[in-house]
């Protein structure tokens, strides 16, 4: 009889109640070991470059601006969440968030930037030139140092050694000038 | 403003249309999971459909692939004129991990003319609710851009410094 399986339908579906959550309208927590969006404490953070180097999709793109400062850029368009930034951070300072709701009509919403400082010489005063090191530390370099910040992007001409043409061809780069000149 | 135009545009339900350019899946069975009663999106009028011909917004998910390309335009130009295009994902937002690879196009971006990005990997139902919702104007956008400074820029500083000095030097006047 399909009148009685009706009527069974209506308990069965009357048992569990109602189950439809009220997510956009009541607020709903992610879980505990849930990985959102990457924090990064600046007043943590060495400039190692460790999570740059590390991030599968290469969204941390990194530049020293000038010896003293450098840029790290979180582009988190193409972030996968994976949480390998803050595994490898040797000082914890990025932590991945529970945060989800991330959804915007622009791309550019989901950027994060660090100005870092840089450590400076005991002897001279000065930062270290992170751009001319030793042949060794210079195979280790994947070329992060010069992605582009403004187009996102990032630039896979990497050098065996320091070029300075190569590097004022591939971004705006602006060397800082002395207070007399 | 682009909620306010879709909200004028689509007043009563949005048909949505499931585009799937080479994703892993993932990011599928989390609209599959939208779709189902625990989080109902028929509230909102929402509703799958098979063709793009019948559809208001397409939910396009994965890095859009060499091959799919062609396929991902033909299907967005079948679907009639307001239209909304939901990159869902990180690899229809971005890229993913094939941003610059030789056979993925590189994001939904660089196909088709994106309206909503909504980030994850994949995206919990939840925020891929968000998305829709933020489209609808049901709910506030809460991703911003953040900016942090570990200290100023010494050069500003000292010029600043000098700058300061400037104006005030008044006060240097008036002690001699």
């Amino acid at each position: 009889m399909w009148i009685t399986s009706k009527f069974k339908q209506i308990v069965l579906a009357l048992k569990p109640g109602r189950v439809t959550l009220g997510y956009p309208l009541t607020p709903r927590t992610a879980p505990e070991n849930f990985r959102g969006r990457p924090a990064w404490d600046h007043t943590k953070c060495l400039g190692c470059g460790g999570c740059a180097d590390h991030c599968p999709a290469r969204t941390i793109l990194l530049r020293d601006v000038c010896p003293e400062i450098r840029v790290l850029l979180y582009d988190g368009s193409r972030c996968t969440y994976c949480g390998r930034c803050a595994e490898i951070c040797p000082e914890k300072a990025i932590v991945m968030t529970p945060d989800f709701e991330l959804a915007t009509g622009s791309r550019t919403d989901l950027a994060q930037s660090l100005e870092l400082f840089m450590l400076t010489c005991s002897r001279c005063g000065r930062c270290y030139d992170m751009e001319n090191r030793n042949a060794v530390d210079r195979l280790g370099l994947r070329g992060y140092r010069y992605d582009n910040l403004e187009a996102r992007t990032v630039l896979r001409r990497t050098t065996e050694r320091f070029e300075p043409d190569v590097l004022a061809a591939t971004e705006t780069f602006e060397r800082p000038t002395r207070m007399e000149e | 403003m682009l909620a306010k135009l879709a909200k004028k545009a689509f007043p009563k339900s949005l048909w949505v249309y499931h585009c799937n350019s080479g994703a892993c899946n993932g990011c599928d069975i989390e609209i599959l999971n939208v779709l189902t009663p625990y989080y109902d999106v028929e509230r909102f009028g929402i509703k799958l459909v098979g063709s793009p011909r019948h559809a208001d917004a397409m939910l396009l998910s994965g890095a859009v692939t060499r091959p799919t390309l062609p396929l991902v335009k033909r299907a967005f130009e079948a679907m009639p004129a307001p239209k909304l295009v939901f990159g869902i994902g990180s690899c229809a937002v971005g890229g993913g991990c094939w941003f610059d690879t030789y056979n993925v196009s590189g994001g939904g971006a660089t196909a088709l003319p994106m309206d909503y990005y909504i980030p994850g990997c994949p995206p919990r139902p939840e925020a891929i609710l968000f998305g829709v919702a933020l489209a609808l104007g049901l709910v506030d956008q809460k991703a911003a851009p953040v900016e942090l400074k570990q200290v100023e820029f010494p050069l500003d500083a000292s010029l600043r410094t000098q700058a300061w000095q400037d104006r005030n030097a008044i006060y240097k006047w008036l002690k001699d």
